[in-house]
Parts: C-alpha cells; structure tokens; sequence
C-alpha cells in the first residue's frame, strides 16, 4: 500500500537526528520488540541539578514513520527539562511532522514511551522514583497492555475494550482478550504482543493468555489458549502459533 | 542510466509493450462497438472479441467456449470459489486451499466459512510447497473443491500442479488455480494438467489492468455470482472491455512467442541478484530455487531491520520493490505467505520482493544490488535490534541459507 508521508517525515526519515547512542548513558531504555517490527532505544543524559536532558540518542528498528518520530522526539525533548518532556503528548511528535498517517500513529506514541521510560529510569537510579511503583494489580497490567495494538484498527486493544477479564494470583496472571469481530487472523499476533508486555513484567512467573473469538476461523494459528509456565516458552510459541 | 528508474515491481504490475497498445487503441475509437449490438459495428467488436478469446484459449490448451473474461483475475477467482459453492450439493460443504494463497482467495473462502462451509487451510513446506499427501488425506466426500495457488505472488513456489490435478480429479473434486502470476511465465496446459477452473489476467504480462478471465472446463457448472444481461455465455454480465481483452489477448501472443527465452533471461536477472544480495551478512532467500521457482521473483530477507524503511530508501534511490513488512501493510500484520513457511515475524518484517519482467537486465540488478548494500548498510548501522539480545539464530548469506536447507 503507498503511504503518503509528509515533506517533514521524509526529512527526518532521511536525515535522522541524535541518531546512535551515547557512550557514558545517565540511563537507557528500549521499547517496543522486533516480533512487532518496532522498536526504539534512547540513550539520555540528564543533569541532576537543573534536571535538564543535556543529550539524547536513538537507535531505531523500523519503518520509515519510527525512524522519523524518534529523530523528533530527540529535537523536541533536548534541552527541555525532565518535568517538560515527562508531560509530551505523542500527538505533538506527530503535529511537528506535519502529521502521520493514521495506521502509523502508533510510532509517534512508541516514541514518546520510549523517551518516558528512559527518564523514569533516570528517576529509579536517582531515587526520585520507585520501581515499587510497578505492582502487580490489575491497573498496570492495563496500563502495560495499553501499549498493544489492534492491527485491524491501529488502536489500542485497552481503550477498544477488548481486554475481557484480568486475574492476579501471586505471580500468576490469567489475561482474556475478546476478539470482539476483529478478523480471527490477528489473534496469534495479538496474543504474541500481550504475551510480551506481560514478559517485560519481572514479578510475573507464570502467564495464560486466553483470546475468545467470536468466529471460530483462526488461519495460520490454533485457537484459543496458549498455557506455560517457563516464560521464555510462552515468548517463543505465542510468536510461532 | 542512474537516473532511471529501477523497476523490480512486476509481480504487482507491468507495463503496456507498444504493440499491445497500438492493438487496443482502434477499439476506443473507432471500433468502439458493443458486441451484443446486432449492427454491424457490433458483429465487428463481437468478432475481435472472439478472435481474441481463441487467441487466450488456445495458449493455455482450452477450448474458445471454455473462457470467460472477467474484470482481474480476483473477479476470477471469486466466480470460481463463489460459483462452484453456490452450485455445490447441500451434502458438499466442504473446500480445501493453502496458507500461502492470494487475498483474493483467501478472502472469498472466508466468507464461505463465515456462511458454514467447512475449510481446510493446507500447511506448505519451508519452500512453500503444498505436499500431495496432505491433500490426499485433506480430501473427504463432502469436499468440492480444491483451491491452490500455482505460482506464488511473495515467494515464487510454482506447485506441482499436475500431481495435485491428478489427486482431485481422481476423487471427483474441482481444482481450481490461481494462475495470475505464473501464465506466460511458467508452462501451463489445463487439458494435460487436469485443471478445471483457472485464473488469469492481463497486467502482469505488459498487458492492460482491468481484465482477467476464469478458464471453466466444460462439462463444470458454476453460479453466476452477478446478475445482468447474458453475456460471456451468460456467466458473467456486463458490456465486455472490448479494448482490455484486445490488449489481453496482444500481450498474451507476444508473450508466448518468446516465452522460453524471455524465462531464461529473468531467471538469469533473477539468479544474478540473488547471488549477490546473499553476499550481504545475515540475509536468506525465502522460497525455492531454479526451476521450481517464478523466473520473475526473489524475495530475500535482511535480518535485523525493517522492510519499509528499505523499501522507501530504496524509492529514494529509483528501484522500486514491494515489502512483506507489517508495516508496509493495511494492517500491521506480516504476509501469512513468509509466517506460513516459518518466518519469524521479525524476518517477515525485513523482508523485500524484487520482481522481474522481460525488460529488467543484468546491468540493472548490479546497479540496483550497490544500492541494497548501501541501504542495508546504512539501516543497520542505527538498528535498535541487538542480535544477541533479540535472536538465536546468527550466520552470514549464503551459510544462513545453506544452515536452513540442511534443517529442512
């Protein structure tokens, strides 16, 4: 499909910023994965008296759009304080651009989490936050699932109500994601993407994600549950279903 | 010879060769009858329109009255699915087909399984070859048809069409192909190949968009799945595309008349490319090689980044491909061809079609393999894909490839 991008898009795109990584990070952050086809990491230094992010650096695996949205970032965050940055709205990114396209919509927001995250890791290492913040409830994991697309809609499983049921027992959680008409196809992905995010959660040890179709047709995947105990297995056979 | 462009698309689309335009352009004008008019412009448009079915008939070994032009080859396919369901006893409700089939076969098959039809999707091989023996096994009284692809659109597998004819013909099941890539390209005969529905059409072959045609084997009912006046033997209304099956026909001739040495010429361009794209570390070939593959296509990929952003620089630069990247698609889901023959996603995503015609030369692919170097090169260079930490699996081209055979 030709996508039409903005003259500010193809620039950075071509001619990316800040790109690479800095060789002494104040912290670093990856996000996104390589299953999904995007992904971003940013290298910060920020200095601890006046708060203010002195340089930043990115690496980028992905499409035209992520490339250009984390060049962005890096403009618009350096020089800005932490305080600033933390409040960015992925739209701006995408604004700045002259726009995005609407199925890439989610790069300008990988982006902006990327960038946040790598700050909140500055934050931890300078005790102005807590990892203690991440606790397993039901709350972060829909945070954490927030950031899984819909592949058919190009927005988030979370805000499109797909994200049935969520049961925490010590470290185990039982997610189930309703397809609600989204075509069967997408479930192994959707499922693959959701068993990730929970991945990237250290104090879950044991997952099952359940996705209820409406259809019973699922090309190219089984159906239905997908059960591991060991997390790296459930990594691998959610990305091979 | 550096600024023009590049164009290794073809599996998409091709251009109109002058001669197949300059056959065309009079029935705009000048013979711009309708053939179902009783006057004699009408008897003349009605007249090329049947020379030209005899011309496309007779090249695939079929008889005049055995083909029926359609607006593309997805309309084809539609008539063939749609129709031989909508024909099919109550007591038939079942169809088998692949995983590594076009959208517009999937698609109608969907549709018939959303509607209580019961679907077999055939795995394929590695090298995305459907194996006889499942199809044999796959086969049960209900079924009435059998849909398999003959050349593949991403990766190029050409079936073994014949022995998966001879398996449905024997159990007294339709076979229907989808013939859009590999006619002209790679020899197909349905009478010899115990077809009995098959698909084509014009603009892969330097002929014009907009027309197709469903080869029916006599003695096979469909269901018309529109509704109209009775034209192409009443199997599919509307006024024909007098100049589209004039062009369809022209670029067909032209084809064949060269066909042998046009696929020796785009599976040495082929060959040549991919030889030297392999040379790049921690690249594979997706699908078979040599003769068991499209002369027209080769699809590699290129590990650790992403299929668009090679794709659009790749536009920058004047050669012209397509991706079964996510994100070169509608839908942020890789090709269920390159997942369909164990591609992890993130090597679907790094992958790129380059797809051939009879107009692309040797000189090209060096020109355009300089450029891939550049590009690859220059991705990587800022990936955020750390080998180590993202994938097991390591090597360099060729040992890569070689690595997969043996596990195969």
């Amino acid at each position: 499909m030709a996508l039409k991008y903005t003259p500010e898009v193809i620039e950075h795109f071509t001619h990316p910023q800040n790109v690479g990584e800095l060789e002494h990070p104040d912290a670093t952050a990856t996000e996104g994965s390589p299953a999904c086809g995007d992904m971003v990491t940013f290298t910060i230094k920020v200095n601890p008296d006046t708060h203010i992010l002195e340089d930043i650096k990115f690496r980028s695996y992905g499409c035209a759009s992520n490339i250009a949205t984390a060049s962005m970032a890096t403009v618009l965050s350096k020089g800005k304080t932490i305080e600033e940055v933390k409040a960015f709205h992925p739209k701006v990114v995408a604004e700045r651009l002259g726009g995005l396209p609407a199925i890439k919509m989610h790069c300008s927001v990988l982006a902006v989490n990327g960038l946040k995250a790598a700050i909140k890791q500055w934050e931890i290492a300078h005790g102005l936050a807590t990892e203690e913040e991440i606790q397993l409830n039901e709350q972060t994991i829909r945070r954490l699932l927030k950031g899984v697309i819909n592949p058919e809609t190009g927005r988030s499983i979370v805000s499109m109500g797909m994200v049935n049921y969520i049961k925490i027992e010590g470290g185990k959680v039982y997610v189930e994601v309703s397809l609600q008409g989204t075509d069967p196809m997408y479930a192994a992905n959707i499922r693959e993407e959701v068993t990730e995010k929970l991945e990237s959660m250290k104090c879950i040890q044991e997952m099952i994600v359940r996705i209820l179709e409406r259809d019973k047709f699922e090309m190219g995947a089984d159906n239905g549950e997908k059960t591991a105990s060991d997390k790296s297995k459930a990594m691998t056979e959610g990305g091979e279903a | 010879m550096e600024d023009r462009l590049i164009y290794f698309d073809n599996n998409d689309t091709t251009p109109l060769l002058d001669p197949v335009v300059t056959a065309m352009l009079p029935f705009f004008t000048k013979a711009f009858g309708n053939p179902a008019s009783l006057h004699q412009l009408g008897l003349e448009a009605e007249e090329a329109v049947n020379e030209a079915r005899a011309t496309i008939s007779g090249l695939i070994g079929a008889k005049p009255e055995e083909l029926i032009f359609t607006g593309s080859a997805t309309e084809a396919n539609n008539l063939a699915i749609l129709g031989a369901a909508a024909n099919a006893s109550s007591k038939r409700r079942h169809l088998i087909t692949s995983k590594i089939e076009h959208n517009a076969v999937i698609n109608p098959i969907k549709r018939l399984e959303k509607d209580g039809f019961r679907v077999t999707w055939l795995d394929v091989d590695p090298e995305g070859f459907v194996n006889s023996e499942d199809l044999k096994k796959a086969i049960t009284p209900e079924t009435f048809l059998v849909s398999i692809v003959h050349g593949n659109h991403e990766i190029g597998t050409v079936q073994d069409i014949k022995a998966l004819g001879m398996i449905c013909r024997e159990a007294g099941v339709l076979f229907h192909t989808d013939a859009a890539q590999s006619f002209s390209k790679v020899p197909l005969n349905v009478t010899n190949d115990l077809v009995d529905l098959a698909s084509f059409n014009a603009h892969k072959l330097h002929g014009p968009k907009g027309i197709g045609a469903l080869y029916v084997r006599g003695g096979v009912h469909l269901k018309k799945i529109m509704e109209g006046a009775p034209q192409e033997f009443n199997m599919r209304p509307g006024t024909e595309n007098v100049p589209g099956i004039i062009g369809f026909a022209a670029a067909a001739k032209l084809a064949f008349e060269t066909l042998s040495r046009d696929s020796a010429h785009m599976s040495a361009v082929r060959d040549h490319l991919i030889e030297q794209l392999l040379q790049i570390p921690h690249t594979r070939l997706n699908g078979p090689r040599g003769n068991r593959r499209l002369p027209t296509n080769a699809d590699i990929t290129f590990k650790y980044i992403e299929g668009e952003a090679i794709l659009m620089h790749l536009s920058m630069r004047g050669v012209a491909v397509s991706s079964g990247s996510a994100c070169s698609s509608k839908n942020l889901t890789p090709s269920n061809v390159l997942t369909s023959i164990g591609l992890k996603h993130e090597d679907a995503h790094g992958s790129i079609r380059f797809s051939f015609s009879k107009l692309n030369t040797i000189e090209e692919t060096d020109i355009a393999a300089k450029k891939v170097i550049e590009v690859v090169e220059l991705l990587r260079s800022m990936t955020a894909f750390v080998p180590e930490k993202h994938s097991e699996t390591e090597g360099s081209g060729e040992v890569f490839y070689k690595k997969k055979k043996e596990e195969l």
